[in-house]
């Protein structure tokens, strides 16, 4: 198994260390020759969703990214990535124009939900298919607003949806590779060798 | 406020791979956003001007902080004086993303810095060397910036801060456990910080590069030298073509160690900033708060 991470901006070096824990084969991925190579799954780190998006456009990656997920590549969204991922986003800026996102899961997603790094926050919290409760970092995150009936859902904190999944595609409004505890990302796994 | 340290050094992880840009009004705020920066820096004056009008350089207006947070969704930074404790409470009153400790102001107290261990918001402070980086962590830092030379376009100072740093911690890495505690007498920094650096060859927090970055290859050098993204100060905004500037920085350090990408990205930029030799300027902000 071989899974690639996308190294725009942000966190990917904590998904790669969690991997690497995990013992599986990763590489990075900077631009579209790097894209090309085989793989059986995609993360999409935290970091800043409007960079990350922007970057995914200018470098080529947004329409081949896209192609794969809707062909049923298994794909992890962190943070950022639960954004990107969105087909809806609210919490833009007014004036500027809207980022460029995959757009493949259908969900309303709230950007800066908490506000900004004061409402960064920390709990402990049941996540559906993992017993007993994981540790979940939440800086200056996004939540669900919404979602259609074919998303799953599989965390709630606060009334919130902080986790969902969608046949090959599964987010987190929380950072599980900033954590110790790996089991969501085995839960990702779990998706891709299913597959 | 473990936590809160904690959850300060996780934002500064999102920020990796990034470029944080200065800005003076919401217009280049969002100039800067649009360019793909993954964080502002909110201040009235750039460095560059900072050292040309001389004088007592202080923290911003809260209005003019407050109009470029309404402006972008992305992180915003502002800058308080070395040591100046109620500017750091006021930007902590405004809801800042994160504190700039800041040797470009002029330093409010030439001894003590900041205790950041007493605030709520995060703390980036700059350094010369391994020595000033931990003793900025255990006051409460929650990420690190080289102090480079501000406001001159001149790299030169922020390559030999990054390097001094890296080079310092690679010798930490290679002592004997029992040579830990000598190591800390020497560099003046608290003997866990010391261990931490010996036992995972890195600092703590983020470590980001500032001081003179003016070019994309200025940027990608950075990036190779060890730096896990940039601070873009003067050379984006006293530029010929900010926008287009501030994208190929932006790029460039996604790409820093592809030369035919970075080659593209340098072409037809318009004109740098002019900027000053680091030996032509009176005012060596590096050695300001140590």
């Amino acid at each position: 198994m071989r899974i690639a991470v996308l190294a725009l901006q942000g966190a990917f070096l904590e998904h790669e260390m969690m991997l690497s824990k995990l013992g599986i084969d990763c590489f990075e991925v900077r631009q579209l020759e790097d894209w090309q190579q085989e793989k059986d799954g995609l993360i999409i780190p935290g970091g800043e969703s409007t960079t990350q998006g922007k970057l995914l456009r200018d470098l080529g990656l947004l329409t081949p990214i896209r192609e794969a997920i809707e062909g049923g590549l298994p794909v992890f969204g962190t943070c950022a990535g639960l954004i990107l991922l969105a087909r809806e986003v609210e919490g833009n800026s007014p004036s500027a124009p809207v980022p460029p996102r995959l757009a493949t899961m259908h969900t309303t997603a709230a950007r800066n939900a908490y506000g900004r790094q004061l409402g960064s926050f920390h709990v402990e919290s049941h996540f559906k298919g993992i017993e007993g409760d994981i540790p979940m970092t939440f800086i200056r995150a996004p939540y669900i607003k919404e979602a259609s009936e074919e998303v799953e859902v599989l965390s709630e904190v606060d009334g919130h949806i902080v986790a969902a999944r969608q046949g090959n595609q599964l987010v987190t409004a929380f950072h599980p590779e900033l954590d110790d505890d790996m089991r969501v990302h085995e839960y990702f796994l779990k998706m891709v060798k299913s597959r | 406020m473990a936590n809160r340290q904690e959850l300060n050094r996780n934002l500064a992880q999102m920020l990796k791979g990034g470029v944080i840009m200065d800005v003076t009004t919401p217009e280049q705020a969002r100039i800067a956003e649009a360019a793909g920066a993954c964080a502002v820096m909110a201040l009235e004056r750039i460095p560059a001007d900072i050292r040309a009008a001389g004088g007592v350089s202080r923290m911003s207006d809260p209005k003019m902080i407050k109009g470029i947070q309404e402006a972008v969704t992305i992180p915003v930074m502002a800058k308080c004086r070395i040591g100046h404790i109620a500017e750091a409470q006021i930007l902590q009153a405004i809801e800042i993303d994160y504190i700039d400790e800041s040797e470009v102001l002029s330093p409010a107290d030439n001894i003590y810095h900041i205790d950041k261990t007493q605030f709520e918001v995060p703390f980036v402070c700059g350094a010369r060397n391994l020595s000033e980086a931990l003793r900025r962590i255990a006051e409460g830092a929650t990420m690190i910036r080289t102090k480079g030379e501000p406001g001159t376009g001149d790299v030169v100072q922020a390559v030999s801060h990054m390097r001094l740093m890296q080079s310092q911690i690679r010798e930490l890495v290679g002592k004997r456990e029992d040579e830990l505690f000598e190591a800390a007498k020497q560099l003046q920094a608290p003997y866990d910080l010391v261990k931490y650096v010996h036992d995972n060859g890195k600092l703590p927090v983020v470590n980001f590069a500032a001081g003179g970055v003016a070019t994309p290859a200025d940027a990608a050098l950075m990036m190779q030298l060890g730096a896990e993204g940039v601070f873009v100060g003067s050379g984006i905004f006293k530029s010929g073509d900010p926008a287009k500037r501030a994208a190929a920085i932006v790029k460039a350090v996604t790409n820093y160690n592809d030369p035919k990408e970075l080659a593209a990205l340098s072409e037809d930029l318009g004109e740098a900033m002019v900027g000053i030799n680091e030996h032509e300027i009176e005012v060596l902000m590096a050695e300001r708060g140590q």
